[in-house]
């Protein structure tokens, strides 16, 4: 293995663990940010010429710990920040001179990035740059964002963490649920984030899932007793068994209904069941282990040939209790139009208000749906107008066009 | 606040106007685009463009008016049309961008009007 290829190695399989267990030692999240990246150029100018260290973690910590002395001398800061770096001074060379592993921090940082004194829509990008290492501009579009005002919440994020002395620890038991439900929500927006479409999967951000499914596991590993994250795992890898069959081979948009189950992940799906089937030994049902549920009686018809939509409703029924989101209050709707027709979906529909779904894609494509079945023409026409207008996708506007085009010869 | 949206469309999007066979997709596209951004209610003017072969511009060198056919300069892509939204933050007017039914758009902040 030559020496860059070393480097991209352990940036990859370690950045999270470097950045987490550097930021807990110091408190300084950017400061042990930039010095993990110097750690990096100094390793792509050492290996080649040095040769691959036995232990390039201890090597890059090694290395991005004389960068925070140096800086700290420079800047000369207060006396307890100087007494915990040579705290993790000493713990370095430790794990440098014998072979225990440096400690895993990275649920600290997961919770930290989710901190309620950091800004909501901050969080999902706070968290794929320090645990995943990925830059701004690429999480900016991934989330339409402008690159510089991406960096910008991320650098004001980090100053707000340093400067608030926001806590580096794991929460206290009261207050868990809830500082993991902001983990939860974070890791999910970067799963699926801008729309759910109606089949509650979003086919745009495919550069972010893996990562997503990346932080679910790794949350899954270090908390496995809680269903909750159990259940946004299974969430997660039913949908992404999906992936292939979303789009035939033309590249156009196949809905949940029409897809060929032959393409369905079957090994991923069995994955996302044992997920639920431990979620449940806890007794605590929740949000993601809803809409996990109804993922799976969705994934049933690739046993069963058929989609068991009273149970699908039901669930939907219990999901709108605990969050009636906008894509809650839509999947119920969808669900009970398949139950007990169109005209109980539409009222559903009507029912949320107008300003709720402006500019909310997946009501306007379900209201076209259910205009056609119940034959009103008109209606359905123009909100097949406002769906195709709202998509950011060109297979999904193609799609709806092509829907669109059977009114008229209907 | 107010953000400008500014289409830039190539020469073959251009000809799609007066293509009898791409004219009404490409008329249909924008038809859609438009009516989702009137019923969401944040419009506050919009036009499209004659393409740029139609324009005349001017440019004062050394004291003097030039005229010339044309547009100020030569790309690729040339602006089609633009739309004025209202809408609360620039995260915003880049969700409407993405929506749009062309492949280049540009997302400006309006100046406020000077009292």
């Amino acid at each position: 293995m030559n020496a860059h290829n070393a480097v991209e190695r352990t940036a990859r399989d370690c950045y999270g663990r470097l950045v987490a267990y550097l930021a807990v030692s110091w408190r300084d999240l950017a400061a042990a940010e930039d010095a993990l990246a110097d750690a990096f150029v100094a390793a792509l100018e050492t290996w080649p010429r040095a040769g691959v260290p036995d232990k390039p973690e201890a090597w890059l910590l090694t290395a991005a710990r004389r960068r925070l002395v140096d800086g700290a001398r420079r800047a000369r800061v207060h006396d307890h920040a100087v007494r915990s770096l040579s705290v993790m001074a000493d713990e370095a060379d430790r794990f440098a001179d014998f072979d225990a592993a440096f400690p895993d921090e990275r649920l600290k940082m997961l919770f930290l990035c989710a901190h309620p004194e950091i800004d909501p829509s901050v969080r999902t990008p706070l968290m794929l740059q320090t645990v995943l290492g990925l830059d701004a501009a690429r999480i900016a579009s991934a989330f339409v964002v402008k690159p510089s005002a991406m960096g910008q919440r991320l650098t004001r994020a980090k100053a707000k963490i340093r400067d608030a002395r926001l806590k580096f620890e794991l929460p206290g038991t009261n207050e868990l649920p809830q500082r993991l439900d902001a983990v939860l929500e974070a890791i999910y927006a970067a799963y699926g984030s801008g729309w759910d479409d109606v089949d509650g999967v979003d086919p745009r951000r495919k550069g972010l899932a893996e990562e997503a499914i990346y932080l679910g596991k790794l949350l899954a590993r270090l908390m496995p007793a809680e269903p909750e994250v159990q259940g946004l795992l299974a969430l997660m890898l039913h949908c992404e068994a999906r992936r292939d069959a979303r789009r035939d081979e033309k590249g156009s948009y196949v809905p949940l209904s029409e897809q060929n189950i032959s393409l369905w992940l079957r090994p991923m799906m069995e994955e996302a069941e044992r997920c639920l089937q431990s979620a449940a030994q806890a007794g605590r049902i929740g949000r993601f282990q809803l809409e996990a549920a109804i993922q799976s009686v969705h994934a049933q018809r690739a046993w069963t040939g058929r989609t068991e939509w009273e149970e699908i409703a039901l669930l939907y029924e219990g999901l709108v209790r605990f969050a009636p989101t906008i894509g809650a209050l839509v999947g119920r709707a969808a669900a009970v139009a398949e139950v007990r027709g169109a005209d109980a979906g539409w009222s559903l529909l009507e029912a949320i208000p107008n300003e709720a779904v402006k500019s909310y894609q997946p009501y306007w494509a379900l209201a076209a749906h259910l205009f056609k079945r119940m034959r009103k023409y008109e209606e359905a026409g123009d909100a097949y107008s406002r769906a195709i207008g709202l998509s950011a996708e060109l297979s999904v506007r193609e799609f709806l066009m092509r829907q669109a085009g059977e009114i008229n010869r209907t | 606040m107010h953000y400008t949206l500014l289409f830039y469309e190539t020469p073959e999007e251009f000809s799609h106007r007066n293509d009898p066979l791409k004219q009404q997709d490409y008329m249909a596209g924008w038809a859609h685009y438009v009516k989702a951004l009137r019923d969401a209610g944040i419009v506050v003017s919009s036009s499209g463009l004659y393409p740029p072969e139609t324009a005349a511009s001017l440019r004062r060198q050394g004291g003097e008016m030039l005229v010339q056919d044309g547009p100020i300069t030569e790309t690729k892509e040339q602006l089609g049309g633009f739309f004025v939204i209202d809408v609360p933050d620039l995260d915003t007017a880049l969700e409407w961008a993405s929506r749009c039914p062309n492949n280049a758009v540009e997302v400006r902040q309006n100046i406020p009007p000077i009292k």
